[in-house]
């Protein structure tokens, strides 16, 4: 810890951008949860809220990259409890071929990720936020040659 | 009006939750209402907490809404700042007389703008604040009052005339008659008219009232609410230091046989884990320490919270205490009490005691009963019979809520639909002929127009006000493309702000609405409603979530969170300028229900659906009817409910709505809302518009304490059969509380142990007075009523030993015989005990069955397995998912009358769906572009909800149609078509790009400014 807030004061400090993607009644209730029950997590996510994961087009992931995005999430229900019965299926297969795509592409696999949130799970949105925005200040911002 | 004849209306005494939501379910299922509250304003004890127990919410949040909804429903009449004066008549058909007293207002055209109490020169205390703030002499309770009508106390005002200058709505009148008797007709009557905090300045030895640092637990509340007295901050009231050390004391006026309470009140225990736990995140270091005689946390999900607050909070437990005295330092106003730790006493000094004072019938309830007639216990509660728990002993006037006996929100809730289903059902001929239908303007063409953006900016009291900057955000949105009005509101959702939005959209020629508050998932059907009251399509509003995702989680970043605000309101503003209005489809209602379950819930909800004048299918998996109740020989109160089974199976058999479906399962549900269809295993088809998940629970098979593999070890259940059929014979009995219960596998209480220990125990002393009989407990938990059952059983004799889950009892076998050691926390002793009997308190479990279920219905579950409701405090018998609603123990533990009134509640529930020729459908639905459509059939197969159709549209060229009634808008077909041919309504593509383009733009820029 100390050596991180040692080596922040001497670089201009990087402020990870994350774009996380919410189904309506598992992930984004989780988000709200967090919110209830005041668990703490670094402002760098902003949500856009969606019915379903499986609404998530992998243009909208890879616009977000384009757009300057350091990180993105997909979030839907937990496998089995999805409100739309397996729209996050879709996502997680989809999530898989993004995944390989943009390793491909040159863009970390740390910087893309597929979650399983539910609505009680506000400690968990918080826990997966705090651990993308440190994976990302490890990676520092995408390279520009990839962006 | 002939003597004889029904009338379809239903008057509602009080206007608390309970009250209120008795209101919405009848005037949602074709009744007129008239809500009668005594006060100025609706909300009642909720209104005025901070946040609630166990999902810590806001109170205000959460009630807000409902209190909107409720004052702007077009069948509830509110008289509010009135009493009931006289009834006469009979079930069907009360003649009521009201006395109406005058507010000195003219209450059409007060606009609650509030400029006359900020011109008042007199000053007086707020019944609201518990005297703890001032309040002038014309005044609303507090801002989100609804209705929003000021009110002029009589008492204080000097009549100089300030406020009638000030008023220019010229709503003032002071020569009004004090008071106007107004009479309505009606069928039924709903009491709930709550319970009052016990006075605990009764309780001299406490101090209330005398040392300023000793407050009641109910005072503490208004102080931890960011709009109370102290605007959230902890202080003492002696010095207005922050408190380091926080004392509370448990049962003040409850259990308590120096007064008239000594029963339970049932909410203060998790209520003063609440309080500890909001206290310390309110103030940083502060300790708090809560004496329990017991701790009571006995509801769905309560003992995880009381975990959290001693392991995560550290708040400090001492059980079995009841503080003697609190003893002021005069000095430092200091508080000093002695207790109990384990065998030792303790003195320590606190800087704030607070003492959880319990329920009390009502002032109103001795003249409510005069007027009514209805039987009231010894205690001045409204007496109930425990198989049929919200009616009063006179026909036709029911009761829910606190009034019939102390209770948390969700149980009174629950009741309170319950109440109105039994309203319902005597009045079901009557419904529809009082009441008259919502009418919204004419919805304005925005098509081709340019965006004309409102956007409205709540504080939510400090809830984000405290960390985001409000007006700067405020400032920022006004300067949004397309954005032509913003402003900033103390709290965006409540009535007068509605007022203001309808007012700005007509001032502003708004097309586009933008609320950044709280979060869509509870408020914005609310703002959506506002809207389309000023003409626009509901689907013309968006939402930033400045609270839940913001404000809240970035609590010590306020720069950041600001920053964030005005990111999350740019992505807001930018997809409310691209969107449309939307058309929703009416789609009729099959008026049938589908019961999943035929046990003592199921059954009720069954029959009262019926009642209703509806078709309903009763699916139970045995040959027979009955579930748990068959097996159930003594309620508490101490009747058999084999009668009422008997009776209740008669009933469903020979009721012609009802069809039974014994020795099945459901396979399939298809459809939504209003057209359910269901398949059977045995191949039946069902078509039915709503459905009652009551699947019942499972006891317990222990596995410890040589529980089937010595004789003498037995189940509760065992013993109350046997009792039952008179072969009860032993010298003595051990019962061991909270087996399989409250423990890491199944961390919950199990709520009914308790009593049903005491009723047996009771009973054993009846038929064999020489027994002795020992309870082995952690906590007795006879909440209520059937804390008198645990003092009897005291008084009887009973010999209670209270063990530590640390080292729970052992049960060993010595040939025949079994013997029982446990280590007495109280004494600090092992006792050892050779009983006849090893009686096993086995828990309730959930139905392994619900696993399945819950996959087939597309509803939650908890962590346990027990079914999960909507909301844990409001909606406690309502899925998310519309049209499907659960009770009894699918829901979690719970006694026979509380399974009843949940029973009732999700029968009432039903109602208000099937009461309607048909609903509106929701405009989010996916649309095909046929020109695009290449016809492939990817949306068809994929489609779990068989939404999307090939249709032939010529010879031999299909394409792709969706059917809007049945698609649910999830949006996956719009991701999966190989052409782009679907758009998704409302998350259009280029709508959710536009979002993630202003979630980064400029960011570079400032940035780069920053660094």
């Amino acid at each position: 810890m100390v050596e991180r807030s040692e080596a922040e004061q001497d670089q201009p400090s990087y402020n990870p951008r994350i774009v996380a993607f919410c189904c309506n009644w598992c992930s984004y209730a989780g988000a709200d949860l967090a919110g209830t029950t005041r668990v703490q997590y670094p402002p760098n996510v902003r949500i856009v809220r969606v019915m379903c994961s499986g609404r998530v087009d992998p243009a909208f992931v890879l616009k977000a990259f384009t757009l300057g995005a350091d990180g993105v999430i997909i979030a839907g229900c937990h496998p089995s409890d999805c409100h739309y019965i397996n729209g996050n299926e879709k996502t997680a297969t989809r999530g898989d071929f993004l995944s390989e795509f943009l390793e491909e592409a040159g863009i970390e696999s740390q910087r893309f990720r597929v979650e399983w949130i539910a609505g009680s799970e506000g400690q968990k949105f918080a826990e997966v936020i705090r651990g993308m925005v440190s994976d990302l200040e490890m990676l520092g911002p995408v390279a520009q040659e990839v962006a | 009006m002939s003597e004889n004849k029904l009338v379809g209306a239903v008057l509602v005494i009080g206007g608390g939750p309970a009250g209120m939501q008795a209101a919405l379910d009848l005037a949602d299922s074709g009744f007129k209402v008239y809500l009668l509250e005594s006060t100025p304003s609706i909300g009642g004890t909720m209104s005025q907490l901070d946040k609630t127990f166990p999902t810590n919410d806001c109170s205000m949040c959460i009630l807000s809404p409902k209190l909107v909804a409720t004052g702007r429903h077009e069948n509830i009449t509110m008289l509010t700042h009135s009493e009931l004066k006289k009834v006469e008549g009979e079930a069907g058909n009360f003649k009521v007389t009201l006395t109406r007293h005058s507010r000195y207002i003219i209450e059409e055209k007060c606009t609650g703008c509030g400029v006359c109490a900020e011109h008042c020169p007199i000053e007086g205390t707020s019944a609201f604040d518990r005297d703890m703030a001032p309040e002038r002499a014309i005044y609303v309770p507090f801002p989100q009052a609804v209705p929003l009508i000021y009110t002029i106390d009589r008492g204080l005002c000097i009549g100089c005339g300030i406020c009638e200058r000030f008023c220019e709505a010229e709503a003032i009148k002071y020569d009004m008659d004090p008071d106007i008797e107004e009479t309505i007709d009606v069928g039924a009557i709903i009491l709930a008219p709550g319970y009052d905090v016990y006075n605990s300045s009764k309780k001299v030895m406490y101090g209330h009232g005398a040392f300023p640092n000793v407050l009641s637990n109910i005072e503490f509340e208004r102080m931890l609410s960011a709009s109370g007295p102290t605007e959230g901050h902890v202080i003492r009231p002696s010095d207005g230091d922050v408190p380091k050390k926080i004392a509370f004391i448990q049962c003040v006026g409850s259990r308590d046989a120096q007064t008239p309470n000594t029963y339970c009140s049932s909410y203060c225990c998790m209520a003063a884990l609440k309080q500890a736990v909001i206290a310390q995140e309110h103030v940083s270091g502060l300790k708090t320490t809560i004496f329990f005689m017991d701790t009571r946390a006995f509801g769905k999900e309560f003992e995880e919270y009381l975990h959290r607050a001693e392991g995560e909070y550290g708040v400090r437990m001492f059980r079995n205490n009841r503080i003697s005295k609190v003893q002021e330092d005069p000095g430092t106003s200091d508080l000093m009490l002695s207790f109990i730790d384990g065998a030792d006493i303790n003195e320590e000094s606190f800087d704030l005691v607070v003492l959880s004072s319990g329920a009390t019938p009502p002032e109103s309830s001795k003249a409510l009963s005069k007027s009514l007639g209805m039987n009231m216990n010894k205690f001045g509660f409204c007496e109930t019979d425990e198989l049929a728990p919200v009616d009063t002993s006179v026909p036709g006037i029911y009761v829910c809520g606190a009034f019939s006996g102390p209770k948390d929100i969700p149980d009174s809730v629950a009741q309170a639909s319950g109440a109105a289903g039994r309203a319902a059902a005597l009045l079901a001929d009557e419904r529809d002929t009082l009441v008259t239908k919502k009418e919204y303007p004419e919805e304005k063409d925005v098509t081709d127009r340019e965006p004309r953006i409102g956007v409205f900016v709540c504080h939510c009291g400090i809830n984000i006000g405290a960390v985001v900057d409000v007006p700067k955000v405020m400032e920022y949105a006004s300067e949004l493309p397309g954005v032509v009005y913003a402003e900033a509101n103390l709290y965006t959702c409540s009535q007068d702000t509605q007022k203001k939005i309808r007012e700005m959209i007509d001032e502003h020629d708004l097309n586009r609405v933008v609320v950044a508050s709280c979060t869509p998932r509870t408020h914005e059907p609310l703002f959506q409603n506002t809207v389309k009251e000023a003409g626009l399509n509901k689907y013309l509003f968006e939402m930033a979530n400045i609270r839940d995702q913001c404000s809240w989680v970035h609590r010590l970043e306020p720069e950041a969170a600001t920053e964030k605000a005005k990111d999350l309101v740019r992505m807001a503003v930018a997809k409310a300028s691209m969107l449309e209005p939307l058309p929703q489809p009416k789609i009729p209602v099959t008026p049938a229900a589908l019961v999943i379950g035929g046990g003592l819930s199921g059954m009720t909800a069954a029959l009262e659906i019926a009642k209703a004048g509806y078709e309903v299918h009763i699916v139970e998996k045995e040959k027979e009817l009955g579930g748990h109740l068959r097996d159930i020989y003594h309620t508490l109160a101490g009747v058999s409910p084999q009668e009422t089974l008997a009776e209740l199976k008669k009933d469903l058999q020979d009721h012609k709505n009802i069809k039974i479906h014994l020795g099945e399962t459901v396979e399939e549900v298809r459809g939504y809302i209003g057209n359910f269809e269901s398949t059977l295993k045995g191949g039946e088809e069902i078509k039915h518009g709503a459905v009652v998940v009551a699947s019942g629970a499972v006891e317990y098979e222990p596995n410890e304490y040589l529980y089937g593999q010595h004789p003498k070890v037995i189940k509760q259940t065992d013993l109350g059969k046997m009792l039952a059929n008179g072969k009860f014979d032993a010298k003595s009995v051990a019962i061991i509380q909270c087996v399989g219960s409250r423990n890491e596998e199944h961390p919950n209480c199990s709520r009914i142990c308790c009593s049903t220990a005491m009723a047996n125990a009771l009973r054993i002393r009846e038929v064999s007075p020489e027994t002795s009989v020992y309870i082995l407990f952690r906590d007795i938990r006879t909440f209520g009523f059937a804390e008198e059952n645990y003092n009897e059983a005291a008084r009887q004799g009973v010999t209670f030993l209270r063990y530590d889950p640390a080292s729970p009892p052992t049960v060993s076998a010595d040939d025949d015989d079994v013997v029982v050691e446990v280590d007495e926390l109280f004494i600090e002793e092992t006792i050892t005990i050779r009983p006849d009997y090893v009686v096993l308190n086995a828990g309730v479990h959930p139905n392994p069955d619900n696993k399945e279920l819950a996959q087939l219905l597309k509803v939650p579950r908890t962590k346990e397995g027990f079914f999960l409701e909507a909301h844990m405090k409001l909606r406690p018998v309502d899925f998310a998912t519309d049209g499907i609603f659960l009770c009894g123990l699918a829901h979690s533990p719970r006694l026979i009358d509380e399974s009843i009134s949940q029973a009732l509640a999700a029968a009432a529930r039903v109602n208000t769906i099937l009461s309607k020729p048909f609903i509106e459908a929701e405009g989010v639905v996916s649309v095909v572009d046929q020109d695009k459509c290449i016809g492939c059939g990817r949306c068809e197969e994929l489609c779990e909800y068989g939404a999307p159709r090939l249709e032939e549209v010529s010879p031999g060229v299909f394409k792709a149609r969706v059917n809007e009634a049945l698609c649910k808008g999830c949006g996956s077909c719009v991701v999966e078509c190989c052409s782009r041919a679907i758009r998704s309504k409302h998350f259009r593509s280029d709508q959710i790009i536009t979002m993630i383009e202003a979630a980064l733009a400029d960011d570079d820029e400032e940035r780069e400014a920053k660094a």
